[in-house]
């Protein structure tokens, strides 16, 4: 007990620290909230192709947080994650473009202007049945932990995408390897993002108007996650993730919260199809690889797992981080006379980089704090 | 021995029955029709040497273990070991022998899980941070911290449970068991690794726990603890019940006595159960 006596001063003396710290954390909140309204507005400087990877950084930002729900606070490792992220897409791309009114003649006759699907609607629903199939892939996997889990779930990824790849027979369903294409953008309150804006003679490419949504969606995101994480269930999960025996026996229905783990992480995954599948206006099922699923585990698990800022952070880097590479691999080919290819470089130093920070910060980039909140201010000894 | 159950000074209101419990684990008999009456408020001592079934008993009343036969009844209401959270949540909960707090997690939130039966909220409540969702949050975060002050580790709530001592974390495994408010607390080997300062702290923290009203069963190696501690006393050895009684009835036992020390030990060392573990 000499432990808990020398400490109790230690968090009495926080009360005067945290004042002033709010203070500071106001400040700094205030201008990166400036700093990301600005950005694409700077971007478009530079052409469209950098609100581009801006936007597809944002959308992983989106596909992490689902993720972290799942491995981050339940600790169930899914590597299937890109399936939900591909029915949401899919979902959103048969009932937002022309491809199945083409295909089925009722449905033509029903719909001469072709399906499109009103947002309010289509996203909700691309959400939901995302979030049905989180707890249909949870379901079998109840009792499997680990590496068993996420080779089953690495499956059931790969299920979706052939699935997808084959479905234009018997019936053309899915239109197979050449996609759907055609794909509504996001409309709503009378605002297309497919077009630019004229603000007062200011003008706002599509590309940034969906920054601005994505950037919403996001916030929105780490609000739910952040919430989650501090309440009952949250708790629950992270119980579960930390041992599965202790937690049941405090009562709590692990088979339950798993679900309820899937189905939520599944949502998150499926609006995030569906805003990429509005954004792209393509979609084929190559963008639905095992790759993705694997990069969306390195952004969560690289960033640090369970802890918000850092899948955050994860999320941005790894989505930004062969774009920019792009830049460097160019004239390193040059310098070698083109012997070293420019794709191939890129994987290599994308590869070097993730072992680096592995080796260096093997907890993850921005892990979560060692000790709850009244320790974090002074730095209490270990 | 099975005329103990009246030398009681008074008859209570029984807490928990057992009778009859098995278990086989393929050619192993771990149990074998085990027969026991826990009263409420009783401090009640599960003792045997390695391997006599002690902890099977624990996993199969807890319903971790599911039993082959036998009958359980708690509070007077018959229960079937199934689930293990179904068992937590009609109000037994236990410790482990080998510490399983949630290491990840602070201390405080560790026993805030243990609310987790006795609280509500849901997803939407979270979500939407509804005025009952914060209130019972409030709450749950109140009783964590009464516990804590409760097992005597108040000022490491914020600290992460596995930056905590031994004999600390065995507390912080108590807390959170009782956060359930459960009828009764069963601990497996509370005492394993402590101290002889931590022993004494833990022998007045159960006595602490009967004088509040509770029940406990405790596996415990350490005979001193036991027979200082124990109103009654179950032997255990090959999975079947050698003695039962007060534990002055137990450690003049002749079977028990065999049990520990070997075969033919009861002759010529009647009074030493007290220095074997």
């Amino acid at each position: 007990m000499k432990n808990s006596l020398s400490n109790a001063p230690v968090i009495s003396s926080n009360a005067s620290v945290i004042p002033a710290k709010a203070g500071i954390q106001l400040v700094t909140l205030f201008l990166a909230a400036l700093a990301l309204l600005i950005l694409p507005l700077l971007l478009q400087n530079f052409g469209n192709a950098w609100v581009r990877i801006a936007d597809m950084a944002l959308l992983y930002v989106l596909l992490a947080l689902g993720l972290n729900i799942v491995v981050g606070y339940a600790g169930l490792l899914d590597l299937g994650y890109v399936a939900f992220f591909a029915i949401g897409a899919y979902l959103y791309g048969l009932l937002s473009s022309p491809h199945l009114s083409e295909t089925f003649a009722w449905l033509a006759t029903m719909f001469p202007q072709g399906l499109h699907t009103p947002l309010w609607l289509a996203v909700p629903l691309a959400a939901a049945v995302a979030g049905v199939f989180g707890v249909l892939l949870g379901a079998p996997t109840l009792r499997l932990r680990g590496d068993y889990l996420a080779i089953v779930t690495l499956g059931f990824g790969e299920i979706i995408r052939v699935f997808l790849n084959n479905l234009d027979q018997p019936v053309n369903l899915t239109n197979g390897p050449k996609g759907l294409g055609q794909i509504d953008s996001l409309k709503f309150f009378g605002l297309d993002l497919g077009k630019k804006l004229n603000l007062g003679g200011y003008e706002l490419a599509s590309v940034t108007l969906y920054y601005y949504l994505f950037l919403a969606l996001v916030l929105i995101s780490i609000v739910i996650s952040h919430r989650l994480e501090l309440s009952r269930v949250g708790r629950a999960w992270m119980a579960i993730r930390e041992d599965e025996i202790a937690a049941k026996a405090m009562g709590i229905n692990t088979r339950n919260l798993k679900l309820l783990a899937f189905g939520m992480g599944a949502t998150f995954g499926g609006v995030s199809g569906a805003m990429f599948a509005a954004f792209q206006g393509f979609i084929s099922p190559e963008s639905f690889s095992l790759m993705e699923s694997v990069m969306i585990v390195a952004m969560v698990v690289l960033g640090g797992v369970g802890h918000l800022p850092g899948v955050v952070l994860g999320a941005v880097l790894l989505a930004a981080l062969p774009e920019v590479l792009r830049y460097v691999a160019g004239p390193l080919q040059a310098m070698t006379g083109g012997r070293l290819d420019a794709a191939i470089l890129r994987q290599l130093l994308i590869a070097l980089a993730m072992i680096s920070v592995m080796l260096l910060r093997p907890r993850g980039l921005w892990p979560a704090p060692e000790h709850g909140k009244s320790l974090q201010a002074t730095g209490a000894p270990r | 021995m099975t005329g103990a159950v009246m030398t009681g000074a008074v008859m209570t209101e029984v807490m928990l029955q057992i009778s009859g419990a098995s278990k086989r684990f393929g050619g192993l008999q771990a149990l074998q029709d085990v027969n026991l009456t826990i009263e409420r408020g009783q401090v009640y001592g599960l003792i045997g040497p390695n391997g006599a079934g002690k902890t099977t008993f624990f996993n199969v009343i807890t319903g971790l273990v599911t039993p082959d036969s036998g009958t359980f009844t708690l509070a007077g209401q018959p229960y079937q070991p199934t689930a293990v959270h179904e068992v937590a949540r009609i109000g037994i909960a236990r410790t482990f022998q080998n510490i399983r707090l949630f290491a990840d997690m602070t201390v405080l939130e560790n026993v805030m899980v243990g609310r987790h039966i006795r609280s509500h909220s849901g997803l939407w409540g979270a979500i939407l941070r509804t005025p009952s969702f914060k209130a019972e949050e409030a709450a749950i975060a109140q009783r964590a911290h009464e516990l804590l002050a409760y097992v005597g580790i108040p000022a490491l709530a914020d600290y992460k449970a596995r930056t905590l001592s031994y004999g600390d974390q065995r507390r912080l495994e108590i807390a959170r068991a009782l956060a359930t408010d459960p009828q009764l607390l069963a601990l497996d080997e509370p005492a394993a690794g402590m101290n002889a300062t931590e022993k004494v702290q833990l022998r007045g923290l159960i006595d602490q726990i009967r004088r509040d009203g509770r029940t406990v069963l405790l596996i415990e190696h350490d005979v001193q603890l036991v027979m200082g501690l124990c109103d009654r006393v179950t032997v255990l050895d090959y999975g079947q019940v050698i003695a039962q009684g007060s534990p002055a009835e137990v450690q003049k036992d002749a079977k028990v006595i065999e049990a520990y020390l070997g075969y033919g030990a009861s002759a010529t060392t009647v009074n030493s159960t007290g220095q074997h573990a």
